[in-house]
């Protein structure tokens, strides 16, 4: 079932459509990708989402039903561009986010104390935010974000401004958020991450959705048959020995074995492959290049803008 | 709502908290108190000696006026219309007359003099008509009890018989003889006051607005707020948190200064004299009734006014009226502008681009403080009538014509255009300040927050 979704919004600012009849829909205890270029429209749908701008037109389903104003208190944002107020102290800070999400005065310091143990930053809690160093308030703003144990999560570019260890922390608490229940909506750049911890994506870009569904299935449409093969004992060349379909897209080698691409007709299976080098060459191993998100996504956007955009 | 007011409430605190909150509070009532004071402690200090022209029509007050090291009296016997004209030559400090009455005791008189009299020659003079006068009284009751030897009176009822209070008029004398009440002066000082002031909150409290935005929207939290409230009501919790500070340091400020400037004026002109009227009855009573001089005692104690001639001419203004629209102005002319300045925070990015959409604001602002030199020469006339009905510049116009007097249906209009201009103006600066706010790294222009507006 999906906890939330999309239909057709659309936006509209005076000189440029940010969103165009964009759908996306967000299955239960699920962590989901949206992704595209800069300026695509992306940061604009998570604002519809939090009720942060309204669209023109289109549908959110939230839970089954219209998302609603008082929704807010079951959404947890973590913008791009978040901060916190230098001046205050971390503890009165925290105590204030929380209780705007909806949390009583004593809910609330009780979490707070739970998660300032469990990040091991008690003593940060009457320090003042301007004395604490990026990465220690990105830790109290995502700490923020999920207090009010929201059933869904909006995360804009999360990892930019931490480092590594933290990066790995903070991967750890999303998906166990997601284990618990949680439904995340994740937003970044970073296809690696994409690649680690989402389970469906949409990409979009120049305002419409040019791409979406699961990982899976979105990497095995993407899959060109293309396997890697490594091997020795030859030193030929391999176009030469295979049959004119089977293209060698590259070759390299290093101290022990040779390496090649090579992209089979789409009738072929690996088994004819081997079979055609058996003959000349030692086989090390086989393996089917999936495709990365990276080349994904780069594939898809250099399409659609190669592609003369109709406009309907 | 119950969001708003978490909003307010921070709003508020950490103001209130902040340091340079608590050195204003502190510092504010003492410069305030020291420019009330001073000039009277020097007034009371000064060595020269002033000399105090007395024209009794009455005849009761003759020879009672004792020199002093710094009052001298002398006494004429001419007519008011001579001792006038004369005056000026005459080089007296002031001139004070008291004219006849026909059946009760004196308890007006006129204090002529050119230049401003110093408060503590009024209340000497008041001081000694009223001890005269309730002298004379109590006189008059004491032989009418005895010659009727009726059940004893009780000393309380006695001392409202004879209870008196002196009006000390004080008027001006100008080179060629003209005079004027010098009452319109205190009214001109109360009305620049009032505008004064309302310009100064709206200026400091108005730019913390701005500040307050400025900062939410540079440190990036924003986004992070109105996620879980709407941006409205961010922007008006913010105002609202604002405003009650500056109400706060408001009252703050006229409790310590009038606490200051009481204790150091009581200090100051308890010196002597006090010792009238009232010891003489409680002797004679002591005799008739010793039970009831204890309570006497006590009451006396505690009925120690005196705040100098100040009081008596300001008791000429209408003070609920005054209080009451002061508030008003105060408060919506506050809210009205804040509800701007929030737009101006909304739509840049750093202080230092402020400047170009400042200008609209502190035009009609200043306008209205250049424009109270006119308005008190002519508090009704048809340029302080528009200017106190127009809503940006009635909050202080319409303060300084006030204290003038002013027929409460202008009042009124000028109350409700200025209402329709703060929902005016609170509905325009929310649109801007609704877009503004999530705008970063733009340079903004007029075009643009036009096109603000006119957003869904």
């Amino acid at each position: 079932m999906d906890l939330f979704s999309a239909h057709a919004v659309s936006k509209q600012y005076a000189n440029h459509k940010a969103l165009d009849k964009v759908s996306i829909n967000v299955p239960e205890s699920s962590i989901f990708g949206l992704l595209g270029p800069n300026g695509a429209g992306k940061t604009t749908l998570i604002r519809i989402i939090n009720q942060i701008i309204a669209p023109d037109e289109g549908e959110l389903i939230f839970m089954g039903r219209q998302l609603q104003p008082n929704d807010t208190a079951y959404i947890g944002y973590l913008p791009e561009e978040r901060g916190l107020y230098k001046k205050m102290s971390v503890g009165e800070q925290a105590m204030y986010l929380a209780q705007l999400k909806g949390l009583t005065n004593h809910e609330a310091h009780k979490r707070l104390k739970y998660w300032f143990e469990k990040f091991e930053i008690n003593t940060w809690w009457n320090r003042k935010v301007e004395e604490l160093s990026k990465g220690m308030q990105q830790k109290i703003q995502f700490l923020v974000t999920i207090i009010h144990e929201p059933k869904l999560l909006i995360f804009d570019e999360p990892f930019s401004g931490f480092d590594p260890i933290n990066t790995n922390l903070l991967k750890e608490e999303i998906i166990g958020l997601k284990e618990k229940g949680a439904t995340i909506i994740f937003s970044t750049h970073n296809m690696a991450s994409v690649e680690e911890l989402c389970d469906d994506i949409a990409l979009i870009d120049r305002s419409k959705v040019i791409l979406s569904g699961t990982m899976r299935n979105i990497k095995q449409t993407y899959k060109t048959n293309t396997f890697e093969v490594s091997y020795n004992t030859f030193e030929g060349e391999l176009q030469g020995i295979l049959p004119s379909a089977f293209l060698v897209l590259a070759q390299s080698h290093d101290a022990d074995h040779r390496h090649a691409h090579i992209k089979l007709p789409a009738d072929a299976t690996p088994n004819d492959l081997i079979r055609a080098m058996l003959d000349y060459v030692t086989i090390y191993s086989i393996n089917e290049l999936i495709p990365h998100m990276n080349d994904i996504f780069i594939q898809a956007v250099t399409q659609q803008t190669s592609q003369p955009v109709t406009q309907s | 709502m119950k969001k708003i007011f978490l909003i307010i409430q921070r709003e508020y605190l950490t103001r209130v908290r902040k340091r340079s909150f608590i050195i204003m509070t502190i510092l504010g009532p003492l410069l305030m108190a020291a420019t009330i004071v001073v000039p009277v402690y020097l007034a009371t200090r000064t060595n020269e000696t002033k000399s105090v022209a007395v024209l009794d029509d009455s005849g009761i007050f003759y020879q009672k006026f004792k020199d002093s090291d710094d009052i001298k009296f002398h006494y004429l016997e001419s007519d008011i219309g001579s001792a006038k004209a004369n005056f000026i030559k005459s080089g007296d400090h002031a001139l004070l007359y008291i004219p006849k009455t026909e059946m009760a005791l004196p308890t007006n008189a006129l204090l002529y003099s050119e230049k401003s009299v110093s408060i503590n020659v009024t209340s000497y003079i008041r001081n000694v008509m009223t001890k005269q006068v309730e002298d004379m009284k109590l006189q008059a009751r004491l032989s009418e009890l005895q010659t009727d030897k009726k059940d004893p009176v009780s000393v309380e009822e006695i001392l409202r018989s004879i209870k008196t209070s002196v009006d000390i008029n004080t008027m001006k004398i100008g080179e060629n003889g003209q005079e004027s009440k010098s009452y319109t002066e205190i009214n001109m000082v109360l009305g620049m006051f009032a505008g004064i002031l309302i310009y100064f909150f709206i200026f400091m409290f108005g730019s913390q607005v701005m500040r307050g935005v400025i900062e939410e929207k540079t440190s990036r939290i924003v986004e992070v707020i109105i996620s879980s409230v709407k941006p409205f009501q961010l922007m008006m919790g913010k105002i609202i948190g604002v405003g009650l500070v500056g109400l706060t340091q408001f009252l703050l400020w006229v409790v310590l200064t009038f606490g200051i400037v009481t204790v150091v004026t009581t200090i100051m002109t308890t010196k002597g004299e006090k010792k009238s009227t009232t010891e003489q009855i409680i002797q004679q009573q002591k005799a008739i009734n010793p039970a009831a001089s204890k309570a006497l005692t006590e009451q006396m104690g505690s009925s120690s006014e005196e705040m100098g001639g100040v009081m008596e001419a300001i008791n000429s203004v209408n003070f609920p009226v005054m209080i009451g629209a002061f508030l008003f102005f105060f408060l919506v002319g506050y809210l009205m502008y804040a509800a701007l300045f929030a737009a101006i925070g909304g739509a840049v990015d750093s202080e230092a681009d402020t400047q170009q959409f400042m200008l609209p604001i502190t035009i009609p602002l200043i306008l209205s403080i250049i424009m109270a030199q006119y308005i008190i020469r002519d508090p009704d006339g048809p340029i302080s009538f528009w200017f106190s009905i127009f809503p940006l510049t009635s909050p202080v116009v319409m303060m300084i014509r006030i204290p003038f007097g002013v027929p409460y249906l202008q009042v009124i209009l000028s109350m409700v255009l200025l209402l329709l201009g703060f929902l005016g103006t609170t509905w325009l600066a929310g649109k801007i300040y609704r877009t503004g706010i999530l705008m970063y790294g733009k340079k903004v222009s007029y075009k643009e927050l036009w096109k603000w507006i006119r957003y869904k």
